[in-house]
């Protein structure tokens, strides 16, 4: 493998994907991400002068929807997705910039 | 000698554009609903759900574009900006950052040192987030996601004004043109417009910016202009004691006038954006570049040059009716029913002025049509109500935006024509006013605008000043 993801790297990405690794889970993630990137550097190696960058896998542009209200009041249907409730709110563990 | 300091200002202006549905699925943005009555899956980021762009908001972001000069991205796409916060149901916000829709603009803007032009780097599409209150009593977070999803251009300047003034000019500029635009309302109070400020000062003659600050939650001109002038200060006494200003995000609270740092450097944001693979490109083609610039409204530049030729006004009254486009739409819709500029810019800067501020309104906020203050002027000018009954009539008016012809008619408010009535009443005031009527005759003229008043009081208002008037100085 020649990408080596030191702990430092897997601290941050812990820290930016909100996950509380145990150290053997560090460990493997360490070599999954490696391994990861060993694949990705393959496509380097490909000369891709002069090609337009793809943006999306379909040759598909221009999908719009008209501005007119179609949907009504689901509040009952999304708060069912809610881990807790409270004044037709979802509820959630106290947050803080 | 003190070193002479200069500032330096670049702003990210978030818009909350005018339209009926968010940006990417068919829930009402309308403000003030209960909370969660306007969601679904896709406003609340649940899995399988599939975003489809609202046209509306890509007409709006090239319209604001063409009319701050931007060059139009003609291939523009979306991006996925990562982060956790539980406002933001997807963990990602849907926004642009390779391919921004408009690049390259700028606006003109006028100070007391006169104009300048002020660059603006792009403007980009993206979506709000929902509402997050703390709940002191419970000890959790709540979340309403009405507003996640409302459709929001954030135009960015470049880094090219130098003081409170010229931001304050340069906010004004956007706010007209976009409310000209009817690409939104554009209040600060109400967040339809949020800007963020970036400061930096570095010694005049300096070619290196210095490290710059970013200040939140600035809701209204004056918090802009006080927090620009405190954070000036901050950064100028740092450096003055041999400190370094550290890039941070600051947060402004307007109560306290004073600003604390938001997020530290340790926890910076790394927002792995990548192309969102559930939205295809947009191509905005040369056809519909021009098809909305043909839309394009007049612009208050060209309005105040255009109602100075036509209409015969003074220049501070243009000034204020321009002030806003709605007010400016009543004005030349009234104007073209009645004819008579004069006295429909009078309503205006008179009664209007004085019952927006009496009920702090915005100007957009006007309810009576230009039908119907063309009606009441007609009433006015046919005598058929006198000048106090008609700013009785406009009240109401102004209210409940009445018919006043039928709202004079059913209130019995005509003025009394009816000479021979009048003249009845005349010769009762002048009985009995026994004092006036001596007064008047022995040279005090004043006594007269007495016995006008009685008499006007015995008519219950509904009578000609002027007859009145008349009336008394042939019967005394």
């Amino acid at each position: 493998m020649s990408n080596i993801i030191s702990d430092e790297t897997i601290e941050y990405v812990g820290i930016l994907a909100k996950l509380e690794l145990s150290d053997e889970e560090k460990e493997q993630a360490k070599k999954d991400m490696g391994s990861m990137l060993d694949y990705i550097d393959q496509l380097n190696e490909l000369d891709t002068t002069g090609i337009e960058p793809m943006s999306h896998v379909f040759p598909v542009q221009n999908v719009f929807r008209e501005d007119i209200v179609t949907n009504g009041d689901e509040s009952e249907k999304t708060l069912k997705n809610a881990p807790g409730e409270k004044d037709n709110m979802f509820m959630v563990p106290r947050t803080f910039d | 000698m003190a070193k002479q300091y200069e500032t330096v200002i670049g702003l990210e202006v978030h818009v909350e554009l005018a339209t009926k549905t968010k940006i990417f699925c068919g829930c009402s943005t309308a403000f003030g609903g209960a909370p969660n009555t306007h969601t679904c899956p896709v406003c609340t980021g649940m899995p399988g759900s599939l975003p489809v762009l609202n046209k509306q908001v890509v007409e709006y972001a090239v319209a604001v574009g063409l009319a701050t000069n931007c060059t139009i991205t003609q291939y523009c796409k979306f991006d996925r900006k990562n982060y956790f916060y539980p406002d933001n149901p997807q963990n990602y916000q849907i926004s642009q950052l390779y391919l921004p829709i408009c690049r390259n603009g700028h606006v003109e803007i006028e100070t007391e040192n006169g104009k300048k032009s002020v660059g603006i780097h792009e403007i980009h599409m993206e979506e709000d987030a929902g509402k997050l209150i703390h709940d002191e009593w419970e000890d959790c977070s709540l979340v309403d996601y009405n507003r996640s999803g409302v459709p929001l251009i954030e135009i960015v300047s470049e880094p090219d004004m130098r003081s409170a003034e010229e931001v304050i000019a340069y906010l004004e500029k956007l706010r007209m043109t976009i409310q000209y635009l009817g690409a939104s309302d554009c209040k600060l109070n109400e967040g339809s417009m949020r800007a963020d400020v970036n400061i930096s000062v570095r010694e005049v003659g300096a070619k290196e910016f210095g490290t710059r600050t970013e200040m939140k939650n600035l809701n209204s001109f004056r918090a802009i202009q006080h927090a620009i002038e405190g954070e000036r200060e901050r950064q100028i006494e740092l450096l003055e004691s041999g400190k370094e200003v550290i890039q941070e995000t600051r947060r402004w609270d307007d109560a306290k006038e004073y600003s604390y740092a938001m997020r530290s450097k340790e926890d910076a944001q790394d927002y792995r954006y990548f192309p969102d693979p559930d939205l295809v490109p947009v191509f905005i083609s040369d056809e519909w570049i021009a098809k909305i610039k043909e839309n394009q409204p007049e612009f208050r530049e060209k309005k105040m040059v255009r109602y100075k030729e036509e209409y015969d006004i003074p220049e501070y009254d243009i000034g204020i009716i321009t002030d806003s486009k709605h007010m400016a739409d009543i004005f030349e819709e009234t104007v073209a029913i009645c004819k008579q500029p004069k006295k429909v810019s009078n309503w205006l800067m008179g009664e209007t002025l004085r019952l927006l501020k009496e009920k702090s309104m915005d100007p957009e906020d006007i309810l009576f049509s230009p039908e119907n203050l063309a009606k009441l002027i007609a009433l006015v000018d046919s005598k058929a109500i006198n000048s106090s009954v008609a700013k009785e009539v406009f009240e109401v008016m102004f209210a409940q935006n009445v018919d006043p012809e039928k709202y004079v008619e059913e209130k019995g408010l005509k003025t009394v024509n009816d000479e021979g009535a009048l003249r009845k009443t005349v010769e009762e005031v002048i009985a009995a006013n026994p004092q006036s009527v001596e007064d008047y005759r022995n040279g005090k003229e004043k006594a007269i605008g007495f016995l006008v008043g009685q008499t006007m009081k015995a008519m219950k208002g509904k009578a000609d000043p002027g007859m009145v008037n008349q009336l008394l100085k042939e019967l005394l």
